[in-house]
């Protein structure tokens, strides 16, 4: 699988998801710079966490404008599958590759910390490994992870089965003492219609290693291999 | 040259924070009178800051010796070899004054200086630690201060990319007029580039990279404005802002060129920036330099030399180039965005010379300036000593209700709130987050760990700053061999009140001798360090607090050791308690939450046998035999207890001591661990640590909900839990 991690001023884990797509694919992804304003042929693009320009103005709202961002659309467009991770999520609603915003967190802090995730659609190539209904162990760490939409875009997400994945209690309880951050419907990631495109605020590469105390997040890159496979 | 068209005023010398003696030495050192310029270079050189003049004569005593001691102090920042050609690179500064003026931008700016101290010499910075002291809670300032420098701290650290591990915070009310902000920050570095700032080469290129130079931190708070003729410029803040994105992208783009052959030595400009950074390197170098103050990049128009000698604006570095590599250089500076100037050239003159607008607006002798730093040696008396505090003279509180107290008191209670707000899992390697003894990272790519912990329990160093501050480095040495680690080498930030007065004094001389004596003992030196004097507030000095950084190395990570209690039906060990002990109160919590007495002198620090129960300890964690370990410290054995309990939620029940029990389930005597293991594994563990000499002994065993003592009663872990975990978010709302 040829994959390849995007990586703008101010990005900070791209490093760490490269070596997450890595202990799946068996290679390294290749790190592409915002201003390159061509992709080559690839299997999966990468958005990754961080602080692209310092989250000054409005988070993903510069780093969407960049020239690779033209190029990450026409390739989404044509069905390449592009993964947003938490600033990357933000970057995708910015450009429009996704539905929504990313609102600031409910409690107007930045949250660091492990929460349940509830696996809402397996019908996908990053989730296919997980089974519906799943409550799986995640990590999150941001500030603006909020997710809004209108009650109408709401309800589209809802009925073409977008939502990929739901905040949780331990127990699998989807409830506000399981949401970190306020998010509408308890969303914690989202797909486009056609589910090539996934963004989502809890990071999937720091629970890719059981040394770093959970493996939950590995099947989510094997899933992407075995769709490529 | 300007005319230093008035004379200097004794105003203006006084204002520059210099005594009249010093000023006389400086006009000797000029053979004339000083423009208002080079007065100021003076200033910010001979300043207890940069120069240490009131603790150099301590500081030279405390060892910085170790046959893996790659660079002691003296550099930006220590450098320790940690085996496979890789190198630890670390520091713990001080940010106490601007954090309590502006505690976000304050703590900000502390976060990115220390990462710059750290990537200067060629280190990714791995981990953010940090050391705060917060007043009273009941201080109406407390609240604000918390809640902006932990904003602060997590604003920076969390956009830089760089993961806040660890660290501690406390509460006296000897801070309420003077907060403590101390960060720490650990980069690693392949030992064959490693960058240093002695300058070499006369002719060689000075450039600066990062952002541009403003009037912010512009040594406004000794600058007198009536006296200075340029009184009419726009007076700012003197706390800097901090920008963590520029801080990034400068770490990328300076590790990017680090790793072509261009550098000669960089420095970044922290304390005293331009000033500072370019004295050092040509210093350091037996070299000259010249500036020409025109190319430096300015984020406002018609600044002076005056302004952008002395500006501590954030995010900017010096280097001196090879020649010939400086289009390389500023090729990546550019891609990065950051701006990029050559200011000057070294020359071999052994003068620092300045040009602004065509003139020569300072022109001082750099050797002479650096050698003839004033350096004191000031009066000082021991702190007296404290009476022992015999138990029987404390009030023996039932143990249920004095447990409760301390797991819910703020020095205590957990810091979830705190750590939650910083990113620490940030670059894919923490293996312990924080709330354990001691933060782990792993060494990147490799089974290999660091461990890191910062330390000080002031209310000692004030009862006794000898044990004190032996206490301090004995703890992190402890906290770090509670997780497994083999402690290398130690950080020191010493923070204490005005050291013109001599009982301040003596507290520096005595805290100074006990972490000598402590890092002596366990072969475990002094790499980097800072001072801060002067923390007091309306004649109020602040309780010394010489924070310690220790730095260790796992050497396997599956054997990495946690404090949680792993399962029911274990059995659970103390080491290194003395049979005879009734447990030492003097300076305990439970003397001071409990009974309302902050008083006597504190646990004294056995250094032999500290030593003789770590190393046992250590020993059985790499032999597999343990299962949990903790050290033993504020609060005593029943606050550790039931902090392995929480973690885990697993209770313990514990043989009863017998009555009076309150010295040995909350006295405060140093070097114990408690350990638990599989009941097959507990003969072997017990007979081990005899061996060695060390006191060992089974107090009891894991399992249900609750802390109990056979035949005491008991405490439900559900009731701890919420008292615990409740203080904090609780006080922040109220």
């Amino acid at each position: 699988m040829k994959a390849a991690v995007i990586v703008f001023p101010g990005s900070n884990r791209d490093r760490d998801v490269a070596l997450a797509v890595e202990q799946s694919t068996g290679q390294p992804p290749a790190m592409i710079w915002h201003q390159e304003a061509k992709l080559p042929k690839l299997d999966l693009i990468v958005v990754p966490g961080g602080f692209s320009y310092g989250d000054y103005l409005r988070c993903g709202a510069m780093a969407s404008q960049s020239p690779i961002m033209a190029e990450v659309k026409r390739q989404a467009a044509k069905g390449v599958r592009v993964i947003g991770i938490c600033n990357g999520f933000q970057i995708l609603t910015e450009t429009g590759l996704l539905p929504g915003v990313l609102m600031r967190n409910r409690g107007l802090k930045f949250i660091c910390t492990d929460v349940h995730l509830k696996v809402e659609q397996t019908k996908s190539a990053f989730t296919s490994r997980y089974k519906k209904g799943e409550v799986i162990r995640f990590h999150i760490a941001h500030n603006e992870g909020n997710f809004y939409a209108d009650a109408k875009t709401l309800k589209q997400i809802e009925d073409k089965g977008q939502v990929a994945f739901r905040y949780c209690e331990a127990n699998g309880k989807v409830s506000n003492a399981g949401n970190p951050n306020g998010a509408k419907n308890h969303i914690a990631g989202i797909f486009n219609v056609k589910r090539n495109v996934l963004g989502l605020m809890p990071h999937p590469e720091v629970m890719s290693d059981p040394m770093l105390g959970c493996n939950n997040a590995r099947r989510m890159f094997d899933s992407m291999v075995e769709a490529v496979a | 040259m300007k005319k230093a068209a008035s004379k200097i005023s004794a105003a203006e010398i006084k204002s520059h924070g210099l005594t009249a003696d010093e000023y006389a030495r400086i006009k000797k050192i000029m053979g004339r009178e000083p423009n208002l310029v080079e007065l100021g270079i003076f200033s910010v050189m001979w300043s207890e800051h940069c120069s240490y003049k009131s603790s150099k004569r301590w500081l030279k005593t405390l060892p910085t010796k170790a046959p893996w001691v790659i660079c002691g102090p003296g550099e930006n920042a220590g450098v320790i070899d940690i085996g496979d050609g890789l190198a630890a690179i670390f520091k713990m500064e001080s940010h106490n004054h601007p954090s309590y003026i502006e505690p976000y931008q304050g703590a900000a700016t502390g976060v990115g200086g220390i990462l710059r101290d750290v990537f200067t010499m060629g280190a990714r910075p791995i981990a953010n630690m940090n050391a705060l002291r917060f007043g009273d809670p009941k201080h109406p300032k407390t609240k604000h201060l918390i809640s902006g420098v932990v904003s602060g701290i997590g604003g920076y650290g969390n956009c830089v990319g760089v993961p806040t591990v660890g660290g501690e915070v406390n509460f006296h009310s000897s801070y309420n007029g003077n907060i403590l902000v101390n960060a720490m920050a650990v980069g690693l570095a392949r030992q064959d580039k490693i960058f240093y700032s002695a300058a070499s080469g006369a002719g060689n290129s000075v450039v600066y990279v990062g952002s541009k130079t403003g009037r912010d931190g512009i040594h406004g708070a000794t600058m007198a404005s009536a006296e200075f003729d340029e009184a009419s410029e726009e007076k700012r803040p003197t706390v800097q802002v901090g920008d963590p994105f520029t801080e990034k992208l400068l770490i990328e783009a300076c590790l990017e060129l680090m790793a072509t052959d261009a550098i000669v030595a960089i420095q970044d400009m922290g304390a005293a920036g331009l000033t500072s950074s370019s004295f050092e390197m040509a210093s350091k170098g037996g070299l000259g330099v010249e500036l020409n103050l025109d190319n430096v990049p300015q984020r406002e128009t018609g600044m002076t030399a005056y302004e952008m000698m002395l500006s501590e604006s954030q995010e900017r570095m010096l280097m001196i180039l090879k020649p010939g590599k400086e289009k390389l250089a500023e090729k990546i500076f550019k891609k990065w965005e950051l701006d990029f100037a050559i200011i000057g050239k070294l020359t071999r003159t052994g003068r620092m010379v300045l040009k602004h607008g065509g003139k020569i607006v300072g022109d001082l002798p750099i050797d002479p300036l650096a050698k003839a730093a004033p350096e004191y040696d000031r009066p000082w008396v021991p702190s007296p000593k404290q009476p022992v505090i015999a138990t029987h003279d404390v009030k023996d509180v039932d143990w249920r209700e004095a447990l409760k107290t301390l797991m819910g008191c703020p020095d205590l209670a957990s810091r979830r709130w705190v750590w939650q707000q910083y990113d620490h899992t940030v670059m894919a390697d923490t293996i312990q987050r924080p709330g354990g003894d001691a933060a782990v990272v792993r060494i990147h790519g490799t089974n290999r760990g660091l461990a890191i912990s910062t330390d000080c329990t002031p209310r000692y160093v004030k009862a006794d700053p000898i044990e004190g501050g032996k206490q301090a480095v004995a703890e992190t040495w402890r906290n770090l061999t509670a997780v497994g680690a083999r402690p290398l080498a130690i950080t020191d930030n010493l923070n204490f009140g005005n050291p013109e007065k001599p009982a301040i004094m003596g507290q520096i001389v005595g805290a100074i001798q006990g972490i000598g004596e402590a890092c002596n003992k366990l072969g475990y030196p002094v790499v980097s360090g800072n001072v801060s004097l002067y923390n007091e507030t309306d004649g109020k000095p602040i309780l010394p607090t010489p924070a310690i950084g220790g730095v260790g190395v796992l050497d396997d990570l599956s054997k990495v050791m946690t404090l949680a209690f792993k399962r029911d039906d274990e059995v659970v060990i103390l080491i290194g308690q003395k049979d005879s002990a009734s447990g030492w109160l003097g300076q305990s919590l439970y003397l001071r939450e409990v009974c309302g007495q902050e008083a006597g002198a504190p646990p004294p620090v056995d250094l032999e046998k500290e030593k003789a129960a770590g190393d046992v300890v250590r020993n059985l964690i790499s032999n597999g035999l343990v299962t949990a370990c903790h050290d033993i410290s504020d609060g005593g054995l029943m606050v550790a207890l039931a902090e392995m309990a929480l973690a885990s939620n697993i209770g313990c029940t514990l043989d009863d001591p017998g009555a009076p029990r309150h010295g040995l389930l909350f006295g405060e005597d140093q070097g114990r661990y408690i350990v638990t293991c599989k009941t097959a594994d507990a003969k072997r563990i017990i007979a081990d640590t005899d061996e060695m000499g060390v006191p060992v002994k089974v107090i009891g065993r894991t399992g249900g909900s609750d802390i109990s003592i056979i035949g005491a009663g008991a405490v439900s872990l559900k009731a701890l839990h919420i008292l615990h975990e409740g203080w904090f978010p609780t006080y922040m709302a109220s």
